[in-house]
C-alpha cells in the first residue's frame, strides 16, 4: 500500500468546488511535483494532506492512517508530515534555535538540550548554523526558508510537503533554497512540492502532476510529461510558463 | 548612450548631520507657533505669581485648622491628615499593618518588572504575596487584631482593588478573547454575551448592582464582604475591556502562525500558549497600557459602594470641623499620587516595548 493514498477527495469553498475527485497515491521516498495555473486546487490539495483544510468526501490516508475530524487521529498525522510555507510562517518572537526546538519539545517531549543538538546538526544541514541565535526579522527571505524546512524536519517526518517554497524569494535567493531541497530529495525523502519551478521537477521529480480547476489533468514522469505532454491543458500551460 | 562600469566600489560613508531647527524657529518660526506662544507666555505671566502666593509665600505649611484663613495654601492639613488620606479609618495604632501591604505590593512589582523575572516562580510569588497582605490587613490570625474590611481605606483598597482586579481580570480576559474566536458556538456566544453585557453597563451601575441588588437576592444568613463585591464587579468589567483589546491583537495576528503551529502538530493549548498569545499581547501593549490606566483611576468609584479608597478617605479628611476643607491641597495631593501610578505604568510600557523582546521587524 502507497504510504500516501487519496480516493475521490473532495472540497468546496462554499459553492466553490476546489477539489474534484482527486484520486492520488505516493509512495514512500517518491518526489512529486505538483504544478498547474493559480486556482487550480494545488496548495489545496497538499494542506489536505495535514489537515490543514478539511476534506468533504473521499478518504485521504497517510502511513495507514485515514485522517479524520478526530483531533487526536490528525495531530498523529501532522507528527509524520512536515510543512514548508510559501510565506516561511517562522515564529517571530522565538530565535532560530528556538524555531527548531519548539515542537519537539512540546510534542514529542525530548529533553532541550537533544532536541537543541538534532536543532543545530540540521541547521547545519541547510547551511544556516551560525545564525542560529538570531531571530526570524534579520535574515534573508531565503535563509528564513531554510530554517523553515529545518524546523519542519527537526519533527524527523516521514513526508515533507512544500507549498511554493521559493514563490516568495527574490531571485537570488531561489537557488539556495531549491540546493536544499534537491539535497533532501537525494536523502530518499518522500515529497511533495507545489512548485512553478519547472527545472527542479526535471531534476528531482518521480512524477509531476498537473491540476486545473480543482482536478489532476496530467500525471506523468518528468520525461514524458514535459517532451510530450498529452492533455491540451497541458500543453497550453507549459507554453507559457516554458520559453 | 554610451555604456558603463563602475571601477572602484564606493566605501559606505557616515550620513550627514540632520539640521536641527534653532529654539526660536520652533518658538517663532510661523504664524501659528507664534501665536502659540505668546497666549502660553502671557498665561504663565498671569498665573504664575497668583500660584506662587497662594502655595509658597503665604502657604500655611504647620499649624492648628485656625490659622488656615484662606489667603494661602493650607499645606497643614495635609500635615495633620495624610496618615488618614492614606490609610482611612483603619485603626491609627495598626498603621504599619497597611503600610506592610503596600511594601508588599511595590515590592512584587519591581520585582516583576524586568522580563527576565517573567517566570511561573513570579506568579506564585505575587499568589503568597497577596495572601499575605491582606492576612496583615485583616489580622485574627498570629495574635493580630482582627480588622474588619468596613475599617480598610485610603491607599491600600486602591491598590487592593487595581491589583487584584487587574490580576484576576486579566487571565479572564484571555478566557474571554479566545472564547469569542471558538469554533464552538455556545462558547463563542457566551463570550460575546459577557463581553457585551459587561460593557453595555456604566461601572457604577455594575458596582450598584453587585453591591445593592446581589445581597438582596441571595438567601439570608450569606453575605458577602462588600469589598469583595466591589472587586468582583472591577474584576469583570476589566475583563470584558481587556478582552476586547486582546481580540484586536489576535485578529492581527497572520493566520500562517497558526497554521505553521498546526503544521508541526502543537496541541491547541500549546499553540495558543507558546506562538498566539506572546504575539498577540505584544501587539497591543500600548492599548492594554490604556486600560490599566483607566482602570486604576475606575478604582476610585467605589466610593459610591461606601469603600473608603484613596479619593473617599481624602474627601472624608475634608469633613472635619476643625479645618476649613482646603480642597484643591487635598485633591492636589490625591492627584499626585494617581498621576505617579499612572505616569510609572506608561512609562514602564514604554521601556518594554523598546526592549523589543520578540525579535527585529516584527
Amino acid at each position: 500500500m502507497a504510504f500516501i493514498e487519496l480516493n475521490g477527495v473532495n472540497k468546496w469553498y462554499g459553492q466553490y468546488h476546489a477539489l474534484r475527485d482527486v484520486t492520488l497515491s505516493v509512495d514512500k521516498g517518491e518526489r512529486i511535483v505538483i504544478c498547474g495555473p493559480s486556482g487550480s486546487g494545488k496548495s489545496t490539495l497538499i494542506r489536505c494532506i495535514n489537515a490543514l483544510e478539511g476534506h468533504h468526501q473521499g478518504t485521504i490516508s497517510v502511513g495507514g492512517t485515514a485522517l479524520t475530524s478526530d483531533i487526536k487521529t490528525v495531530e498523529g498525522v501532522r507528527k509524520s508530515v512536515g510543512m514548508v510555507f510559501q510565506s516561511f510562517n517562522l515564529f517571530p518572537h522565538l530565535t532560530i534555535l528556538e524555531n527548531c526546538t519548539l515542537a519537539p519539545i512540546h510534542v514529542k517531549k525530548i529533553k532541550k538540550a537533544q532536541a537543541e543538538d538534532l536543532a543545530m546538526s540540521l541547521l547545519e544541514r541547510v547551511r544556516i548554523g551560525e545564525q542560529a541565535l538570531k531571530y526570524p526579522g534579520q535574515l534573508s527571505g531565503g535563509q528564513q526558508q531554510r530554517v523553515a524546512i529545518a524546523r519542519a524536519l527537526c519533527m524527523q517526518p516521514d513526508v515533507m510537503l512544500f507549498d511554493e517554497p521559493t514563490s516568495a524569494l527574490d531571485a537570488e535567493m531561489v537557488k539556495e533554497v531549491l540546493d536544499i531541497m534537491v539535497d533532501l530529495a537525494g536523502s530518499g525523502m518522500t515529497m511533495l512540492c507545489v512548485t512553478h519551478e519547472m527545472g527542479f521537477a526535471r531534476q528531482v521529480a518521480d512524477r509531476v502532476v498537473f491540476m486545473d480547476a480543482g482536478q489532476i489533468i496530467e500525471m506523468n514522469t518528468p520525461d514524458a510529461f514535459f517532451r510530450a505532454p498529452q492533455h491540451d491543458r497541458t500543453r497550453q500551460f507549459l507554453s507559457q510558463i516554458l520559453h | 548612450m554610451t555604456g558603463f562600469v563602475q571601477t572602484q566600489s564606493i566605501d559606505a560613508r557616515t550620513a550627514p548631520l540632520a539640521a536641527r531647527r534653532s529654539l526660536f524657529r520652533v518658538l517663532f518660526g510661523d504664524v501659528l507657533s507664534t501665536v502659540s506662544t505668546l497666549v502660553i507666555l502671557f498665561a504663565v505671566i498671569a498665573l504664575a505669581p497668583k500660584l506662587v502666593s497662594w502655595g509658597l509665600l503665604n502657604g500655611i505649611w504647620a499649624g492648628e485648622g485656625t490659622q488656615c484663613t484662606g489667603a494661602g495654601a493650607c499645606w497643614a492639613f495635609l500635615r495633620a491628615k495624610y496618615p488618614f488620606i492614606l490609610f482611612g479609618i483603619y485603626p491609627p495604632g495598626q498603621y504599619w499593618r497597611p503600610i506592610g501591604l503596600i511594601v508588599i505590593f511595590i515590592g512584587l512589582t519591581l520585582y516583576s518588572l524586568p522580563p527576565k523575572n517573567w517566570k511561573t516562580s513570579t506568579l506564585w510569588a505575587w499568589v503568597i504575596g497577596t495572601v499575605v497582605a491582606l492576612a496583615l490587613m485583616a489580622g485574627g490570625v498570629l495574635g493580630l487584631e482582627a480588622v474588619p474590611t468596613d475599617s480598610w481605606g485610603g491607599l491600600p483598597v486602591t491598590l487592593i482593588l487595581t491589583v487584584l482586579s487587574l490580576g484576576l481580570g486579566f487571565p479572564l480576559a484571555i478566557a474571554l478573547a479566545l472564547g469569542r474566536q471558538s469554533d464552538l458556538k455556545t462558547v463563542k456566544y457566551i463570550c460575546v454575551a459577557v463581553i457585551e453585557g459587561i460593557r453595555g453597563l456604566p461601572l457604577l451601575s455594575l458596582l450598584f448592582i453587585v453591591s445593592i441588588l446581589l445581597p438582596l437576592m441571595l438567601p439570608d444568613g450569606l453575605k458577602i464582604d462588600k469589598l469583595l463585591r466591589a472587586l468582583v464587579a472591577m474584576t469583570v468589567f476589566s475583563a470584558a475591556y481587556l478582552a476586547e483589546v486582546l481580540r484586536g491583537g489576535l485578529q492581527g495576528l497572520h493566520n500562517g502562525q497558526g497554521e505553521a503551529a498546526d503544521a508541526l502538530s502543537l496541541s491547541w493549548w500549546s499553540k495558543t500558549r507558546l506562538i498566539i498569545l506572546p504575539q498577540a499581547i505584544s501587539k497591543v501593549i500600548p492599548p492594554l497600557t490604556n486600560t490599566v490606566v483607566v482602570m486604576v483611576k475606575n478604582t476610585s468609584l467605589v466610593l459610591i459602594v461606601g469603600l473608603y479608597d484613596l479619593l473617599s478617605a481624602g474627601r472624608a479628611a475634608l469633613a472635619d470641623p476643625a479645618w476649613p476643607a482646603p480642597f484643591a491641597e487635598t485633591y492636589g495631593f490625591i492627584a499626585l499620587i494617581y498621576f505617579i501610578i499612572c505616569f510609572s505604568i506608561t512609562r514602564y510600557t514604554h521601556w518594554i516595548e523598546r526592549q523589543n523582546l520578540f525579535g527585529v521587524n516584527r
